[in-house]
């Protein structure tokens, strides 16, 4: 592999990655045994477990980029090598890039391996081809890795990276339709979850198992977390500053 | 303005938290000397060193490096920074940090092997950097700065927490370099250091108190020990 600072800076995290196989296995391995939960949980109620199954393995590497990338960032910045980086002849964009491309990797692996599981061995179906809802949760995964790197700025310490994660994906888990139908909640609700990006990761995923159609609205979904993904690394790219107080 | 100079600041004032820390600076250092930037703790040091590496934003002034306003994009292959706290990879190897900077900066294989061999790593280069000592650590962050040979090397107290022996070799490194024809610029607070120094630049509470090689120093306080002298020249200024 050979493709300058930003091929080197994708290496770097996924070696960063393999010398902490305990995080590795917790990301590939707690997804996995929370799908079969949900299996035994709906155990009588097959049909709600393939409402939620899908949804929630294509959320799953969304959770776990956000939460990896925001602690990963935040270590960059205060270990100083964040610093040193930019004092080096590499763009903020191979950072950006190669964050993205090692997570994308790491993602797929967690994708297919969760996949495997649910549609292998728990029969979960969806309408659409399975390569369809990987494709999702890996775009969902770049998404959390963008939200976590931008969100990383505003955290000191890891403790306060952590607390994102009640803080900014608890509410938008209650909220984007997977615990309760959008057009069942409070009006006030609904324009919140409007505003929130799992909304849009939701629903692309529930549309993905369920519409064989897929529609205008999937596409829609699909541009407003591509957006927001896209909005997010703008935001956390002017938080890589070179110059700082 | 002496355009020969390799690091020339005019006029440089830098606030940081509300209170300027360092007070319309201008000073000068020449090509391919060891100049020591001296003075206790909070005298504005790294945030001397952090101006001319170009990431402290300055409040007023001027700071130009190899003829180049510092940060410049065209500087970055050419000046080498060492931060005070070894700015390495702890989850990675010795050799997996410097592969990665090496690739940043487009150097090969080779010249990773040859500054592991530099600095004395050879022996510890696959063991992962968390595990190493606080030696190994510095050593392995000085490298990082060593692998695109840097024309302008600026180290922020290097030898904090080294023992003597690595310290005195450290230093022998600093002057070969020097020799060389690079130009390093490295802080310090022990004043033993500033001996082995061509030239001093004396700071405290953000104002330079003195640019004068060792000799001079000694010579003008009318002390042998140089910490008596930077001391006679605090509580001259007092």
């Amino acid at each position: 592999m050979n493709a300058g600072p930003t091929g080197a800076t994708a290496l770097r995290v996924l070696r960063q990655l393999r010398r902490d196989p305990r995080t590795v296995a917790l990301i590939v391995v707690v997804p996995c045994v929370l799908i079969f939960l949900v299996d035994q949980l709906f155990v009588d109620q097959p049909q709600v477990f393939q409402q939620v199954g899908v949804p929630l393995l294509g959320l799953f590497p969304l959770i776990s980029m956000f939460l990896v990338t925001s602690i990963t960032m935040l270590r960059e910045r205060t270990g100083g090598t964040l610093e040193r980086l930019l004092t080096l002849p590499l763009a903020k964009l191979d950072i950006l890039l190669g964050y993205a491309i090692a997570f994308a990797a790491f993602a797929t692996l967690q994708a297919v391996v969760v996949s495997l599981v649910g549609f292998g061995l728990l029969d979960l179906e969806v309408v659409n081809p399975t390569v369809l809802v990987i494709a999702l949760a890996v775009a969902n995964a770049i998404l959390g890795m963008a939200l976590g790197l931008f969100l990383s700025a505003f955290a000191r310490t890891e403790f306060q990276a952590v607390q994102f994660m009640p803080a900014f994906i608890l509410p938008q888990i209650l909220l984007c339709g997977l615990l309760v139908p959008r057009d069942e909640m409070a009006e006030w609700l609904q324009v919140v979850s409007a505003l929130m990006p799992f909304t849009y990761a939701y629903d692309a995923l529930s549309r993905a198992a369920d519409d064989p159609t897929l529609g205008a609205r999937f596409w829609f979904d699909v541009v407003v977390v591509a957006g927001v993904t896209l909005a997010a690394l703008a935001l956390g790219a002017a938080t890589l500053r070179r110059r700082t107080p | 303005m002496n355009s020969m100079a390799t690091i020339s600041i005019e006029d440089l004032s830098v606030v940081r938290g509300g209170r300027e820390v360092l007070h319309r600076l201008d000073l000068e250092i020449e090509p391919g000397s060891v100049t020591g930037l001296l003075g206790p703790s909070g005298s504005g040091k790294s945030t001397l060193i952090r101006a001319i590496v170009g990431v402290q934003i300055v409040a007023r002034g001027r700071v130009t490096v190899l003829g180049l306003a510092a940060g410049s994009a065209a500087l970055r292959r050419r000046v080498g920074y060492v931060t005070q706290a070894p700015a390495v990879y702890d989850d990675l190897t010795i050799r997996e940090n410097l592969e990665y900077f090496a690739r940043i900066v487009g150097v090969g294989h080779d010249r990773v092997e040859a500054v592991i061999d530099r600095v004395g790593l050879r022996g510890q280069r696959d063991q992962v950097a968390a595990t190493g000592s606080g030696g190994e650590r510095a050593r392995l962050s000085l490298a990082t700065a060593l692998l695109h040979e840097p024309e302008v090397l600026v180290l922020d107290e290097p030898t904090v927490g080294l023992d003597p022996v690595l310290r005195r070799d450290l230093w022998a490194f600093f002057r070969e370099l020097a020799d060389g024809g690079s130009t390093l610029l490295v802080s310090s607070h022990v004043m033993d250091e500033a001996a082995l120094c061509q030239q001093l630049i004396l700071i405290r509470d953000g104002d330079v108190l003195a640019v004068e090689t060792p000799d001079e120093l000694r010579e003008q306080t009318g002390e042998r020990d140089l910490d008596a002298a930077f001391l006679h020249l605090i509580e001259g200024h007092a």
